[in-house]
């Protein structure tokens, strides 16, 4: 979480002009990594607030809104579309060799649709999409920084916080649960056809199966938990892109810690929304 | 509505009448780290005014224009346009007031992704939604039609020079008809030639439009040509500010070492 930076000094004017720069991190010599984690946490409190601010606030960017719908949607598709098939046929193998030993392979279909769409569906794509969309929008809004793009923006009198994060942010919240559908649809399409090549089932059969009993409350909450993701994703790659300094070795610090803080976040927050949703949604 | 309509009226008047100056900065310090940039600058500029801003470098005068569209905040001091002090302005509110500022960055700063016409016509399109996407077309190719690139209006950022570009960044910080103009090193790495064509458009474009234009650069010749007062900086302070003749006639012996080698 450290960078390199001038050091901040503490402003003797009460009423400084409140402005994009986005509090930097400073001297990782001189500052001690708890101060440095807890400034860290405080600059993304300041920056997700003022993120809020600018979505809520008119004038919408709806022309920006579609640009990063269709590049966090449509091009993520492919890829959660083939990590969702990967996951289907690694689970029909599994378990259906798991539930051979217990003679339970009548059970196959519903261990397979509730695995994907409760676990491993959610997880896969929120993984998948932080390392290309959580990487892309880190680079590109570091370099856009250390390039001066951002300050320009700013400069044009357009809030960045509305043109760059806001529209980035409700991106990945929007369409994470829609390419989670499409990753449990490929996965379990796979995990039938698998199953099929050893064991002949009609497809119909194993849909009727694997959902047999099955409210929308098994299976809606865990899709749509994935906004959640949406919003770590997002959020985390936005603000490390936004806060970068450093030139190229900054853009490439940013890239990496977009993927790597906004997986490790998913998979807390992923902690968080699984006891609310089983105390939620018993 | 109606008192914020005598406030505006009022406020062209004492423009006209040179009582308010269009940018005013007050005492102004910013220091990064021990590192003191700015130590209690003081600076104004009135309305069809230009004034250069000279000095070595690293002595803060991009950071002063940085200051003066808020894009950084100064540790004290204040900096007013057209007389309302911008400290503690909200973005949105602060975006009000950037309407009316022209910004040319040191690097140009286009948007990279976005071809030559893009960038012109950006401010455009999120300022001027009651333009037609024609008229839009149009102001473009104007605007890169007084900056000479009409030509190139397809092309990327990377796929032309840097001079190039500073125009670009000219036309784009022109396109808004800003009533301030703020110039960052804008014929910095340019030939002569070049040089020549943009201090003739800054010109053309203080006589034109009256604007008030802060341009900061180290070529003395230019800053002689376009400036109607020079400001002269070393260590944090305004060493000298007045026409070329005041600082020729000066004593002080960083500026006589300055014109010396300019």
């Amino acid at each position: 979480m450290s960078e390199s930076g001038f050091i901040a000094v503490p402003s003797t004017n009460p009423s400084l002009p409140r402005r994009l720069n986005i509090p930097v991190p400073s001297g990782a010599s001189l500052i001690s990594p708890v101060e440095d984690f807890f400034e860290w946490f405080g600059s993304l409190g300041i920056f997700s607030w003022n993120v809020l601010k600018a979505a809520v606030t008119p004038p919408y960017e709806w022309s920006e809104l579609i640009r990063q719908l269709d590049e966090v949607g449509s091009k993520s598709l492919p890829l959660v579309a083939m990590a969702g098939a990967a996951i289907g046929v690694i689970i029909s193998m599994e378990a259906r060799y798991s539930l051979s030993r217990f003679g339970a392979k009548s059970m196959f279909p519903a261990t397979l649709v509730y695995s994907v769409i409760q676990i491993m569906g959610p997880i896969i794509t929120g993984l998948v999409v932080c390392g290309r969309v959580g990487a892309g929008m880190g680079a590109e809004l570091a370099s856009m920084k250390v390039t001066e793009q951002i300050d320009a923006i700013e400069a044009c009198a357009i809030n960045p916080y509305r043109l760059l994060a806001a529209t980035r942010i409700l991106a990945c919240i929007l369409m994470l649960p829609l390419l989670t559908l499409a990753t449990d649809a490929c996965a379990m399409l796979t995990g039938w056809f698998a199953q099929t090549l050893v064991e002949p089932l009609s497809f119909h059969q194993f849909i009727q199966a694997g959902f047999k009993g099955a409210t929308f409350s098994a299976f809606l909450p865990q899709t749509f938990k994935t906004a959640a993701y949406g919003l770590v994703i997002g959020l985390i790659a936005c603000f490390q892109g936004m806060r970068t300094r450093g030139g190229a070795e900054g853009v490439g610090r940013a890239a990496t810690n977009s993927v790597v803080l906004g997986s490790l976040f998913l998979i807390l927050t992923d902690v968080v929304l699984v006891k609310f949703i089983l105390v939620v949604f018993p | 509505m109606a008192a914020a309509f005598d406030i505006a009226i009022m406020q062209e008047r004492t423009e006209q009448d040179g009582s308010v100056p269009v940018v005013a900065v007050t005492n102004l310090r910013k220091a990064f780290g021990i590192h003191k940039v700015l130590d209690g600058i003081n600076l104004s500029v009135n309305r069809g005014e230009t004034l250069a801003v000279l000095g070595r470098s690293g002595t803060g005068k991009s950071v002063l224009l940085r200051l003066i569209i808020g894009i950084e905040a100064p540790d004290s001091g204040s900096v007013s346009i057209h007389g309302q002090n911008i400290a503690g302005l909200a973005i949105d509110q602060m975006g009000k007031i950037r309407k009316k500022i022209g910004f040319l960055f040191q690097h140009a700063a286009l948007y990279d992704s976005l071809t030559i016409a893009e960038n012109v016509a950006f401010p455009l399109e999120h300022h001027r939604r009651d333009m037609s996407r024609s008229e839009r077309d149009d102001r473009v190719k104007q605007l890169l039609d007084e900056v000479g690139m009409r030509g190139d209006f397809r092309k990327l950022p990377s796929e032309i020079s840097g001079g190039m570009q500073k125009r670009v960044g000219l036309a784009r910080a022109l396109a808004l008809e800003p009533e301030i103009l703020l110039l960052d090193e804008p014929t910095a790495g340019l030939d002569p030639i070049s040089s020549g064509e943009i201090d003739d458009l800054i010109l053309k474009l203080q006589r034109e439009r009256q604007m008030a234009s802060i341009v900061v650069t180290h070529d003395m010749h230019s800053a002689r040509t376009i400036a109607d007062r020079l400001a002269l900086l070393d260590q944090g302070n305004v060493v000298i500010e007045g026409k070329f003749e005041d600082l020729q006639q000066s004593n002080i012996g960083f500026v006589n070492e300055f014109l010396k080698q300019s």
